[in-house]
């Protein structure tokens, strides 16, 4: 039960975390949009063609 | 990931199988046609040459996955217009765009986003610009935010890169009132997330010492906890609860007592209670109670800004309809060159040219060519409508067919939908007496209230002074003037903002109050009863010549008369079937008479078309025919012949006997007034079947009418065509006006049919009864659940955390429930 007496404080110290986190992507605006990002990560623009230069042009990048 | 490759294959099967269908838009390929673009190897069928000029753009920027990974058709492409975007290089215009360090950073506002494939598409050809830093797509709000290196590329170009994939960009200016609600429900989402973490975490200290047997947890562990309980509440205090200290601060501070002070007394008292008891290590907390109440008010305050925010957006559309660009004829009719202007350097007077799927961007005539146009926004009317030569068009209509030439009556700041805009703000503000009402009852409440719990805390100090204070924070915490504040603006703002999106525009707040509780419906006749213009009734022929021809001839006699009468006859041969439309008859040597009628020449043939004593001076002899009242008779005749008499007649709009019946239906009066001769008014009373009509009325006569119906305790509510009726608008009640272009600016009536029709009547009719339901519902709910849990609550049966629950889903309730009114019924016109 000790161990509690260092944890509860730390369980605070992790909520101000948390909430010092969740400001400064808010100030970013991470939570603008919700739907976007879903659908960008599902997209694959890596995918290699030989008739194009797909893959070349993301290494330029 | 399955489904998705499943209904990209669906995709893929259905953009292959239809072998004719574009592959870019999906639409069929007109036979003969030969546009194809080369994509993976294979040769891809195009409609025409914009689906190929995209698909072309698409491939050629190494962008093809797009056709791999789409999961839906995208919408049609639009019209590649390129000179237009070379508008917004312009120095003064790239101003606005630079940020501070050099670079230039936009929003822009993109049409058409449908599936992943397009966010990406749009993002990939972006950041293929040289000098793009940065491109993000806002799928939520459809923005686009952009940052470049101004020295290397330009406005224009990042636009046009927009169009090349086949979306519609254009820059988005922040209107200060949409920014700014933005703000606030960052900010009000911010604390709510405060609130709800700390919420949860103190619960995860408090839940123990509920459940613990007594006794079983060392005093040390819960002074901790309580410390840790302490130092997580105090956020939700004084950072998620502060809009309602201040709230109750600037309530009293104005001796007027508002739903913010019990909420902020309950927080404050709970608050220092439970630190007092943490401090002395003597007494109960309560630090779950007050981290969860502020939790829930601020979800159900977030839950009434989402739904503001959506009445903003309708607002936010309509401001976006103008265009910001339009092409000037400088030197019509002599030469046709279009230049491209901006819309706002527009003058009255000037000739401009609308091409298909343009808004237009300023009131205007059309004076060369007919087309459709979709008014959808102005009006709420879904279906295009078609307009000739002569008829007025205001800004923001989008012409759906073909090229027109107009002349501009008003710049564009003038224009139908910027005074449309300006009434709309003006009627944001302003209480109906029913909330006036609420809230006077709201402050006797709160005060009843605070009285109260004083008295309940005093007693319980001396029955059981242990249970004082919580049962004191109970009272004050449950009992929930939020739900009787919130019940009634919430039900008529979701109203308003319904109505709108249906054509009834609502300027002063009593409209839906008053409108429910009227007992007689007055109407106007002329233009409110009927379509205000005189149409072709009846033809009678009394010569030789066939209808068709007549009718001919006479639209060839008033080709360039202006004349109500005239225009009626030439509409009429306009949509008759069987005129030779090919061969149009032309008239010489055409001679107005003043007062009197018309005559011309024919094909070496004197013709004549008017008055009856008119005609007869060439006809000669006698007319065979019989007036009728309410009709006004127009003959043609050529030399020693009469040929036809026109009846022509204002006749009844299509929907004045549904509304009528509606309302009889509903136990209202229904009467009609009117300037016309009283014989025509009782017939066309007579016909709706309305219990009372006066004809031959002045505009004072109809006040004195009005007003001698309400010494007689009626609530009237008139219904008029808006400038001729404006004085017995201001006596009634409440007044509706038919809403058309140059009506709508200086309208004095309570609220605007903005389609003219009697449809968009019974749509407020019907919107004033669920609302003022909705408002009974939602007050009697409140008054209930006070009248339950205020007593529970003093007599110590609820803890102060229950009593939070409660509170909260009260008010939730309450705002839901006027939410449904926002739901536009299934049968009425679609949303704009």
């Amino acid at each position: 039960m000790e161990a509690l007496y260092l944890l509860i404080p730390l369980s605070v110290l992790v909520v101000f975390i948390a909430l010092w986190v969740f400001f400064r992507a808010m100030d970013g605006g991470q939570f603008d949009d919700l739907e976007g990002p879903a659908m960008r990560i599902l997209q694959d623009d890596d995918s290699v063609q030989p008739e194009t230069a797909q893959s070349q042009k993301n290494n330029e990048k | 990931m399955n489904t998705l490759f499943q209904t990209q294959a669906q995709a893929q099967a259905q953009v292959q199988a239809a072998s004719l269908a574009c592959f870019h838009c999906g639409l069929p390929v007109p036979a003969g046609s030969d546009w194809t673009v080369q994509i993976d190897g294979l040769v891809q069928p195009m409609c025409c040459p914009g689906c190929e000029a995209v698909a072309l753009s698409i491939v050629e920027n190494h962008l093809s996955d797009y056709y791999r990974s789409r999961q839906s058709l995208p919408a049609g492409v639009a019209a590649l217009v390129p000179e237009g975007l070379k508008l917004y290089d312009a120095p003064e215009l790239q101003a606005q765009f630079t940020g501070s360090d050099g670079g230039a950073e936009a929003t822009l506002s993109v049409e058409g986003i449908r599936c992943s494939a397009c966010v990406w598409l749009i993002e990939k050809r972006l950041s293929q610009i040289p000098g793009m830093q940065a491109a993000n797509l806002n799928v939520a709000t459809e923005k686009l935010q952009v940052r470049w290196d101004a020295t290397q590329c330009k406005p224009s170009d990042i636009l046009q890169a927009v169009r090349e994939v086949g979306y519609v960009a254009y820059p988005f200016d922040p209107i200060q009132h949409g920014e700014l609600l933005r703000k606030n429900a960052r900010t009000l989402f911010k604390r709510l997330f405060v609130a709800g973490l700390s919420m949860m975490q103190v619960m995860m200290y408090a839940v123990p010492v509920y459940m613990a047997e007594a006794g079983s947890i060392e005093p040390d562990m819960e002074a901790l906890m309580r410390w840790a309980s302490l130092v997580l509440t105090a956020p939700a205090v004084f950072y998620s609860a502060l809009p309602f200290f201040k709230g109750a601060w600037t309530d009293i501070k104005q001796g007027a007592l508002g739903m913010d002070v019990p909420v902020a007394l309950g927080v404050g008292a709970a608050f220092i209670g439970s630190t007092w008891a943490t401090v002395t290590n003597h007494g109960d907390v309560y630090f779950d109670s007050v981290t969860m109440f502020v939790f829930l008010l601020l979800a159900s305050r977030y839950l009434e800004l989402r739904a503001r925010r959506r009445a903003a957006a309708s607002l936010e559309n309509m401001q976006h309809a103008l265009p910001d660009s339009a092409w000037l004829l400088k030197t019509y009719p002599a030469n046709r060159e279009a230049t491209l202007i901006a819309a706002a350097q527009l003058q009255a007077g000037d000739v401009i040219l609308s091409k298909p799927g343009e808004a237009i961007p300023a009131d205007c005539v059309i004076i060369e060519g007919e087309t459709s146009l979709d008014l959808s926004l102005l009006t709420g009317e879904s279906q295009p409508q078609s307009k000739s030569v002569g008829a007025a068009i205001p800004g923001g209509a989008v012409n759906t067919r073909q090229a027109v030439i107009l002349r501009v009556e008003k710049i564009s700041k003038d224009s139908t939908l910027s005074s449309l805009i300006r009434l709309i703000e003006r009627a944001g503000q302003g209480k109906p007496q029913i909330a006036q009402w609420a809230d006077h009852v709201a402050a006797w409440f709160v005060t009843a209230l605070l009285l109260f719990a004083a008295g309940v805390f005093a007693f319980w100090l001396w029955h059981d002074a242990a249970r004082a204070w919580p049962i004191a924070i109970a009272v004050l915490v449950v009992s929930c003037p939020c739900a009787l504040s919130l019940a009634t603006p919430s039900a008529l703002a979701a109203a308003t903002d319904r109505l709108l999106r249906q054509g009834v525009l609502v300027v002063q707040p009593h409209v839906l109050e008053t409108l429910h509780r009227a007992s007689h419906i007055v109407f106007d006749k002329t233009g409110t009863l009927t379509a205000g213009k005189p149409q072709l009734h009846s033809l009678h022929l009394l010569g030789s010549m066939d209808e068709a021809r007549a009718l001919q001839i006479a639209a060839a006699l008033e080709a360039g008369n202006a004349h109500p009468l005239s225009r009626a006859l030439l509409e009429a041969a306009l949509h008759r079937q069987d005129t030779d439309a090919v061969n149009p008859i032309k008239a010489e040597a055409i001679d107005y008479v003043q007062g009197r009628g018309i005559a011309a020449v024919i094909n070496g043939k004197a013709y004549r078309i008017g008055s009856a004593a008119f005609v007869a001076e060439l006809a000669g002899g006698d007319v065979k025919h019989a007036s009728v009242a309410g009709v006004s008779e127009v003959f043609l005749g050529r030399e020693a012949e009469w040929l036809a008499c026109f009846e022509l007649a204002d006749v009844l709009k299509p929907d004045a006997q549904a509304a009528v019946n509606w309302f009889r239906a509903e136990g209202r009066q229904v009467i009609l007034l009117s300037g016309d001769a009283p014989a025509i008014t009782q017939q066309v009373a007579a016909s709706l079947g309305m219990d009372q009509a006066q004809g031959g009325m002045l505009p004072e006569d109809k006040m004195a009418f009005v007003q001698r119906l309400q010494q007689q305790g009626a609530v009237v509510a008139m219904v008029g065509d808006g400038i001729n009726d404006a004085a017995v608008l201001r006596a009634a009640d409440v007044s509706f006006a038919m809403g058309s272009g140059a009506a709508l600016a200086q309208s004095h009536a309570d609220a605007v049919l903005l389609s003219g029709s009697l449809t968009s009547l019974l749509d407020a009719a019907r919107a004033a009864q669920s609302c003022m339901r909705v408002i009974r519902q939602n007050l009697a709910w409140a008054t209930l659940y006070n009248l339950v849990a205020i007593p529970a609550a003093a007599l110590g049966l609820l803890q102060p955390w229950m009593a939070g629950v409660g509170m909260s889903l009260s008010s939730a309730l309450v705002i839901l429930n006027a939410l449904r009114l926002q739901r536009l019924p299934k049968t009425s016109h679609r949303a704009v």
